[in-house]
């Protein structure tokens, strides 16, 4: 019996196992409510997951997507404290990620720059501008007048979370992105071979440059749900290790970091494990520094097991991972 | 006789002239030394960061006492990197100054480096969280007592006693920070007599509201009848406030920090239920009062070691004053 199960499918397999684990072993998990609370707590995880997929199937990587998440917002909310119309602050927090994720794009696509490298240094040029011209406290509370704003973090619609709602808007306005636009499909090629997809006649740089817009809108999508969930903005975050999260949720999902390969699917899967995890883990009371070891180490079996499952190959070998 | 009548006039005319130099006033003999101590010196300031609340109140407090005494100080920003932190104390305790103010971000990581400054005669003042090793002085809150009086305050709401379902629940900041550390040994200390009482999740949320909402999210719905959670500090209980009010659920929320008027704004709003304060402004004048005696007794640093608690108010929304809240000189 030839059994070969992807990435993907491992995952997913683990995922089912904890969950029936857990809901075996302790009282209250397998509930609607704590169900829609899990994956309310991992759905900011789960949308900046899709950023990043798109990047990652284009063969790139966005490091600067927190912090473009985190100073886009802030930026927005400080200048509503200093009264700008909401709606006008917003916009304007929105158009600074959007220039952003040009400048990414152009200095990748164009100038060449490593996007690892490129992004690396954006996201800390981005943090210290913001901290440094743009505003002065490293948390930035929503004004209390933002009810239609805080609705996107708070709200209830149906008895399901907003937030909820808002993951799988992302979600499938990703999906029929990658599926069944042009955009879409050119990413996809530009990610598999950008050299090929070039000769096929596909505008490959501007293609580049389109999706860190795409993944730094998607940020900023991500930071107003975050805001408006907890009524503040914490820009510390642009330091923390959450970037890595967010991309173990990709890698995990299955999306080659050599690019071409895998969707959305991965994503949602690769959310749902580390959502799972995190909320089994405090209902146990599981001390926060132990969590990190179980995390880690179902994180590194999770790769192992791909690894024996599916060998590199004389393909993979060539492209190489980042 | 003609003589004597003549001392005797001139010795009142000196007397008259002794006089008349008191009219103009004397100076005070400690005026002098007391800004002599001061000429020249510098205090370096080492936060875990700038740029919330309790750093910038602190900057605040000791730049505008120090600077006019014609203290030179300066800000070295970590921004939450022990290690960034580490490097500039390191730098400091080259460059020398007098005094050094610092912040702990845990109780291990500049335990040595503290001792070393000492050592290289600086003076060395730390603020709110301290480290494993003592120093010139602490100014702050006493931890283990205010977890205790927390933990008191969790059983006076709580207690099956009192009509509550007993069940309560922590967030802590960063577990080795000495604000969650030494204030979790108050609380277990107080809960330990107390076997009605049920601490039915203890978790650390970074100082992150996000985290804090999710853990708090899990545990509201993990125990419904939960009745009160206690918060290490304000900014990142407003995380668990929000899991809360979107559970729908009538739940005691005590919180903590310096005291800023925003705090206070939430008390009124209904965000906590309760904070602990402790006075920034009152904090930073203790450092500076700290700092002042230290140059001007000029005593070997690290050969006397002074620990300032600060006094703790606990500010409900019945109980609130104006004026027990401060608020930050620029905000933005």
């Amino acid at each position: 019996m030839n059994l070969r199960l992807s990435q993907e499918q491992i995952v997913f397999g683990l995922a089912v196992m904890l969950c029936i684990g857990f809901a075996i072993a302790l009282d209250g998990f397998l509930t609607t409510h704590n169900i829609l609370n899990l994956v309310r707590s991992v759905s900011i995880l789960g949308i900046l997951g899709v950023a990043m997929g798109l990047v990652v199937i284009g063969r790139g990587i966005d490091l600067s997507l927190v912090a473009v998440m985190a100073i886009s917002v802030a930026w927005s909310l400080q200048l509503a404290a200093s009264g700008m119309p909401l709606l006008y602050a917003l916009a304007l927090g929105f158009l600074f990620s959007l220039v952003v994720g040009l400048i990414n794009g152009f200095l990748i696509a164009y100038v060449e720059i490593p996007p690892i490298f490129a992004t690396l240094a954006m996201g800390t040029l981005v943090y210290g501008f913001g901290r440094y011209f743009l505003f002065n406290l490293d948390v930035l509370y929503v004004p209390d007048d933002a009810e239609y704003m805080i609705w996107f973090g708070q709200g209830v619609l149906f008895g399901i979370p907003v937030p909820i709602f808002l993951f799988a808007a992302v979600c499938f306005g990703a999906y029929i992105f990658l599926r069944y636009t042009r955009y879409g499909r050119y990413l996809r090629a530009v990610g598999d071979n950008q050299l090929a997809a070039r000769i096929t006649g596909i505008p490959a740089r501007p293609i580049v440059v389109m999706q860190y817009m795409l993944s730094s809108q998607i940020g900023f999508i991500a930071g107003i749900i975050t805001a408006a969930s907890v009524l503040s903005m914490n820009t510390r975050i642009a330091n923390s290790t959450f970037i890595y999260d967010v991309i173990l949720v990709v890698v995990l999902g299955g999306i080659g970091l050599s690019g071409g390969r895998g969707g959305i699917r991965n994503v949602i899967v690769g959310t749902l494990l580390i959502g799972i995890l995190l909320n089994g883990m405090t209902i146990m009371d599981i001390q926060y520094t132990v969590q990190n070891v179980i995390k880690g180490v179902i994180l590194l079996s999770a790769i192992v097991i791909d690894t024996i499952l599916n060998p590199r190959d004389e393909q993979t070998a060539q492209q190489g991972d980042i | 006789m003609r003589f004597l009548k003549t001392l005797i006039l001139a010795s009142a005319f000196a007397a008259s002239a002794g006089t008349s130099t008191l009219a103009a006033g004397i100076d005070d003999p400690t005026r002098a030394p007391y800004y002599d101590a001061f000429k020249g010196k510098t205090v370096a300031y080492v936060p875990v960061a700038m740029g919330f609340d309790l750093t910038e109140g602190w900057a605040d407090g000791l730049r505008s006492t120090l600077e006019p005494l014609g203290i030179k100080f300066e800000i070295r920003d970590p921004n939450w990197s022990t290690s960034v932190g580490a490097q500039a104390i390191t730098s400091l305790i080259t460059e020398k100054p007098d005094v050094l103010v610092v912040h702990n971000p845990d109780v291990q990581s500049y335990a040595r480096l503290l001792k070393k400054a000492e050592a290289a005669g600086i003076y060395v003042v730390q603020v709110n969280m301290r480290s494993s090793y003592s120093t010139d002085a602490f100014i702050g809150a006493d931890y283990v007592t205010m977890g205790g009086q927390i933990a008191q305050r969790l059983i006076d709401q709580c207690s099956p006693d009192n009509g509550g379902s007993g069940k309560i629940a922590v967030i802590q900041g960063v577990l080795t920070a000495a604000a969650s550390a030494y204030q979790m040994k108050g609380i277990l200390d107080v809960l330990e007599s107390h076997p009605e009482m049920n601490l039915v999740s203890n978790q650390a949320a970074d100082w992150d509201a996000t985290k804090a909402k999710n853990i708090a999210a899990t545990v509201l719905q993990q125990h419904p009848d939960i009745c009160g959670f206690a918060g290490f500090w304000d900014v990142m209980d407003i995380g668990t406030s929000a899991a809360i009010k979107e559970s729908g659920k009538d739940v005691y929320l005590i919180s903590q920090g310096g005291g800023e008027q925003t705090a206070c704004d939430g008390l009124t709003k209904g965000t906590y239920s309760e904070l602990v304060v402790y006075n920034v402004p009152g904090q930073a004048r203790d450092m500076a009062n700290v700092i002042k005696q230290l140059l001007q007794n000029g005593n070997a640093p690290g050969s006397t070691k002074t620990t300032l608690f600060t006094p703790l108010d606990f500010l409900t929304k019945e109980n609130m004053k104006p004026g027990d809240c401060w608020s930050l000189p620029s905000n933005g």
